[in-house]
C-alpha cells in the first residue's frame, strides 16, 4: 500500500501547455492511469488517447477522476486549484511556480480539507512508486518500498530518494509539499497518514529554514509518532533576511533558522542528517535500531 | 520588491492612510524650494531601500531652507551606508522632506502574511521606532496582534479592542479605526507582502499619521500591479543579483570564495551547507532553475565569476526536468568562451547523465568531474584552499 494515491487512482491533468503536456507524458510512461484531460475551450477533443474537457466538473462526471495534477499558469492556479476541489477531486497536485501569496490564503480559507487533500503549489508533486507519478520528479530514481518521504524541497528530494534507492531502501510514497510559505499538506498532515499506512515503516523529512512547519512536526512526533523519522534541514548557511529562491525559504524576525529547527527535532527523538550527502545512510541505521 | 517610503506613503495615502505634508527633491534647489514651500521645520529624510536611515544620518529635522539645501548637498549623489545595507550602501538620489510634526506618541503598526495561520496579521504595540524584532524578543507582551480575514478583512471591532488596550482614548480610537482600516484595504488590494508604520505617531491636534512607511510588494503577483512594479529601482539593489533575475536565475551573494551552481533551491542550500561542513565557504546561493538551457547556464557562470573572491567553482546538478546533457554543453560552452582560471568542480547526476559526464570528458577542458555530493564538495574545497 501507500498513501493518497496508488494503482486505482484516475487522473486529470489541468492545464495542457507545452509543460503540462511533456510532463504529464513522463506519467503516463511510468503507468499512471491518465483519463482526462481538462483545458478550457478544448472540450471534445483528444490528446494521447484520453479525452479533454472545458471544466474539471465535466470530466468527473463522466470519467470519475478523483486526482489532479495541476500545470496552469500562476494567474489563474489558485482559480484551478478551487475547481478542482469543488467538482469533488479528492487529491489535488499543484506544481505552479509563483503564485501570489494572497490567492492562496483565499484558496486555504475555501478549500474544505475532509474533502479535499492539496499537495503544493510549487512543488514537485507526489508519487508511489511503480503505481502512480503524480508531478515532475523523475520516475526512474524511485523504487517501490516502505520509507515514506516528505519535502518541502524539488532537486534535494531527488539527491535523498536517490540514496534510499542506492541503499537498497525503496519508497512507500514520496511527496514535496513545496516552497510556498502559504500551502497545501504539511509535515504534520503527511506524518498522520504514514503513521496511519500499515505498509511504511519510517519517514524522512526535508525541511529548510523559514515557518514553523518543522517545530510543529517535531511537536507532532513526539506526541503522536511511533516510527523512526530521520530529517535534514537545508539552510544552515543561509543569511537571515535573504530569500533562498523559494518564497517559503527566508529566515525573518530571527525565527525560522536551521539550527532552531535542528534543536526542535533532536529534541524530540529524531535523527537529522548534517551532512545531506547521509540522509540515506542515517534512514538505513534508524531502520536497523 | 521594494519601494521608497514617499512612493510608499503616496500608494498608502491613495486608500486615505494619512501621511503628513511632503514634497520630494533630487537636487538642493527643489530640497531649499520644498522646505520654503512647506514653512516652518521640516525633515529632510534620505530616500534608499534600507533602514537604520536616522542613525546613519540619512533624516535630519531642519530650521530653514538653507539647512534643507544644505543638507541636500551632504548627502545626494552619495552612498548612505546604514547597519542594514551592508559596507557599501546604497546611492541616495532622492529626498523627502517633510512638515515636522508635533508629536504625542509613537506607535508601531505592521500587517503581514501569517504563514502558520495561512492568513494575514495585523500587529500593534505602543513602542513605536523600535525594531520590531527586536521588541518581539525583550518584550513579547508589548505586541499586540489581530488577524485579518481574506474576506472580511479587519472588522472595527478588532481595531477598538487593540486600541483601546493600548490606552488610547475615544477620538484617537475612532481615528485608529479609520487609519488602519485604510492601510488593511491598500494591503489586500496591492497584494503586498509587507506594510510597515513605524512610527505610527499621534499629533498634540489630534491626528494619527504614519511618520515613516514601508510597502513591499509580493514579487509573484507583480503582473497584477504593473504602476507599482514599475516603481523598482534597479539601483538600490546588488548588480549581479538585478543581472541574474533578468536570466531567471535566483542568486544572492555571499562571502565566501566557492562559487556554486544548483538546480533547485533546496539543493542550493544543502550545497551550500555540505561546503561548509567540509570547512570551505560559499560564495553564494544560485538556483539555475527547472527550464534551463545552455545560454542560461553560460549566464549564470558569468555572474558567479563577476565576484572577485571566487577561488573555485562547484557545479551539482541533480537531473530531474533539467538534463545533465544540456548542463554539460552550457559548461563546456561557457568555459571554452570566457576562459575560466579556477579549480571547476562538476557533478552531475540523474537524466542523461552519462551523456553529460561524456560531454565533459571530450571537451579536454580542465573540469574536475565528481560522482556523489560529497566527493564535489570535498574537492571543490580543496581547490578553493590552493589544495588540488
Amino acid at each position: 500500500m501507500s498513501i493518497l494515491v496508488g494503482k486505482d487512482t484516475k487522473v486529470l491533468i489541468q492545464g495542457l501547455g507545452s509543460a503540462g503536456k511533456f510532463h504529464t507524458q513522463t506519467m503516463i510512461d511510468y503507468g499512471t492511469q491518465l483519463v482526462a484531460a481538462a483545458h478550457p475551450g478544448r472540450g471534445g477533443t483528444a490528446w494521447q488517447g484520453v479525452p479533454v474537457f472545458d471544466t474539471v466538473q465535466q470530466a468527473v462526471r463522466a470519467t470519475g477522476a478523483d486526482a489532479s495534477c495541476i500545470f496552469v499558469p500562476a494567474p489563474g492556479a489558485a482559480d484551478a486549484v478551487l475547481e478542482a476541489a469543488e467538482a469533488g477531486i479528492r487529491v489535488v497536485v499543484c506544481i505552479t511556480e509563483g503564485i501570489p501569496t494572497l490567492d492562496m490564503v483565499t484558496v486555504k480559507h475555501r478549500l474544505d480539507p475532509e474533502q479535499t487533500v492539496l499537495i503544493g503549489p510549487n512543488c514537485p508533486g507526489i508519487i508511489t512508486p511503480g503505481e502512480c507519478k503524480l508531478g515532475i520528479m523523475p520516475g526512474p530514481i524511485h523504487r517501490p518500498g516502505r520509507v515514506g518521504v516528505l519535502s518541502r524541497s524539488g532537486t534535494l528530494t531527488y539527491e535523498a530518494v536517490d540514496q534510499l534507492s542506492r541503499l537498497g531502501i525503496g519508497q512507500s510514497t514520496c511527496i514535496g509539499l513545496g516552497g510556498d510559505p502559504v500551502k497545501g499538506l504539511d509535515f504534520t498532515d503527511g506524518l498522520a497518514l504514514f503513521e496511519a499506512d500499515p505498509d511504511t515503516d519510517g519517514v524522512v523529512l526535508i525541511g529548510e529554514i523559514g515557518g514553523q512547519a518543522e517545530e510543529e512536526a517535531a511537536r507532532w512526533i513526539r506526541e503522536s509518532g511511533s516510527k523512526p523519522v530521520v530529517a535534514f534541514i537545508a539552510g544552515r548557511t543561509a543569511p537571515p533576511g535573504r530569500r533562498m529562491g523559494h518564497a517559503g525559504a527566508i529566515i525573518a524576525g530571527g525565527k525560522g533558522t536551521a539550527d532552531q529547527k535542528i534543536e526542535a527535532l533532536e529534541e524530540a527523538g529524531i535523527a537529522v542528517a548534517r551532512s545531506p550527502a547521509e540522509i540515506g545512510e542515517r534512514m538505513k541505521d534508524a531502520l536497523a535500531a | 520588491m521594494k519601494i521608497h517610503e514617499y512612493q510608499a506613503k503616496e500608494i498608502l495615502s491613495r486608500y486615505g492612510v494619512a501621511v503628513p505634508d511632503s514634497r520630494v527633491a533630487a537636487t538642493p534647489d527643489e530640497a531649499e524650494a520644498a522646505a520654503e514651500k512647506l514653512g516652518g521645520r521640516v525633515v529632510v529624510k534620505a530616500q534608499i531601500h534600507a533602514g537604520g536611515r536616522g542613525k546613519a544620518g540619512g533624516v535630519a529635522l531642519v530650521d530653514s531652507p538653507a539647512r534643507a539645501r544644505q543638507m541636500a548637498e551632504d548627502l545626494l549623489g552619495l552612498p548612505l551606508v546604514t547597519h542594514q545595507n551592508g559596507p557599501r550602501g546604497q546611492v541616495v538620489r532622492r529626498l523627502l522632506i517633510e512638515r515636522a510634526m508635533d508629536i504625542s506618541r509613537e506607535l508601531y503598526a505592521g500587517m503581514v502574511v501569517d504563514r502558520e495561520a495561512a492568513g494575514i496579521a495585523l500587529i500593534l504595540s505602543g513602542e513605536g521606532g523600535m525594531e520590531i524584532e527586536q521588541l518581539a524578543m525583550s518584550r513579547p507582551d508589548a505586541i499586540l496582534r489581530a488577524r485579518v480575514h481574506p474576506v472580511g478583512g479587519l472588522m472595527p471591532y478588532q481595531i477598538r479592542q487593540l486600541a483601546f488596550q493600548l490606552g488610547l482614548d475615544k477620538q484617537q480610537v475612532q481615528k485608529a479605526v479609520e487609519f488602519l482600516g485604510a492601510m488593511v484595504r491598500a494591503f489586500i488590494d496591492l497584494d503586498t507582502s509587507l506594510v510597515e508604520i513605524n512610527p505610527l505617531v499621534l499629533t498634540r491636534d489630534g491626528d494619527m499619521l504614519a511618520l515613516d512607511a514601508k510597502l513591499n510588494l509580493d514579487d509573484n503577483a507583480a503582473f497584477r500591479h504593473p504602476d507599482i512594479a514599475a516603481l523598482r529601482d534597479v539601483e538600490q539593489e546588488e548588480p549581479a543579483e538585478v543581472e541574474a533575475s533578468r536570466h531567471d536565475l535566483s542568486y544572492v551573494r555571499l562571502d565566501g570564495n566557492i562559487g556554486c551552481m544548483v538546480n533547485g533551491a533546496g539543493l542550493a542550500m544543502a550545497t551550500m551547507d555540505i561546503i561548509k561542513l567540509y570547512g570551505g565557504e560559499p560564495a553564494n546561493f544560485l538556483d539555475v532553475g527547472g527550464g534551463t538551457d545552455a545560454a542560461r547556464v553560460a549566464a549564470a557562470f558569468k555572474i558567479i565569476l563577476s565576484d572577485p573572491n571566487v577561488k573555485a567553482v562547484l557545479v551539482n546538478i541533480f537531473g530531474g526536468i533539467v538534463r545533465c546533457d544540456v548542463i554539460a554543453q552550457g559548461v563546456v560552452a561557457a568555459v571554452e568562451e570566457m576562459g575560466i582560471e579556477v579549480p571547476l568542480v562538476v557533478r552531475l547526476q540523474g537524466t542523461k547523465q552519462g551523456e553529460g559526464v561524456e560531454i565533459l570528458k571530450e571537451s579536454k577542458l580542465d573540469i574536475v568531474p565528481a560522482e556523489t555530493m560529497k566527493e564535489a564538495a570535498e574537492l571543490a574545497v580543496k581547490a578553493a584552499g590552493g589544495a588540488l
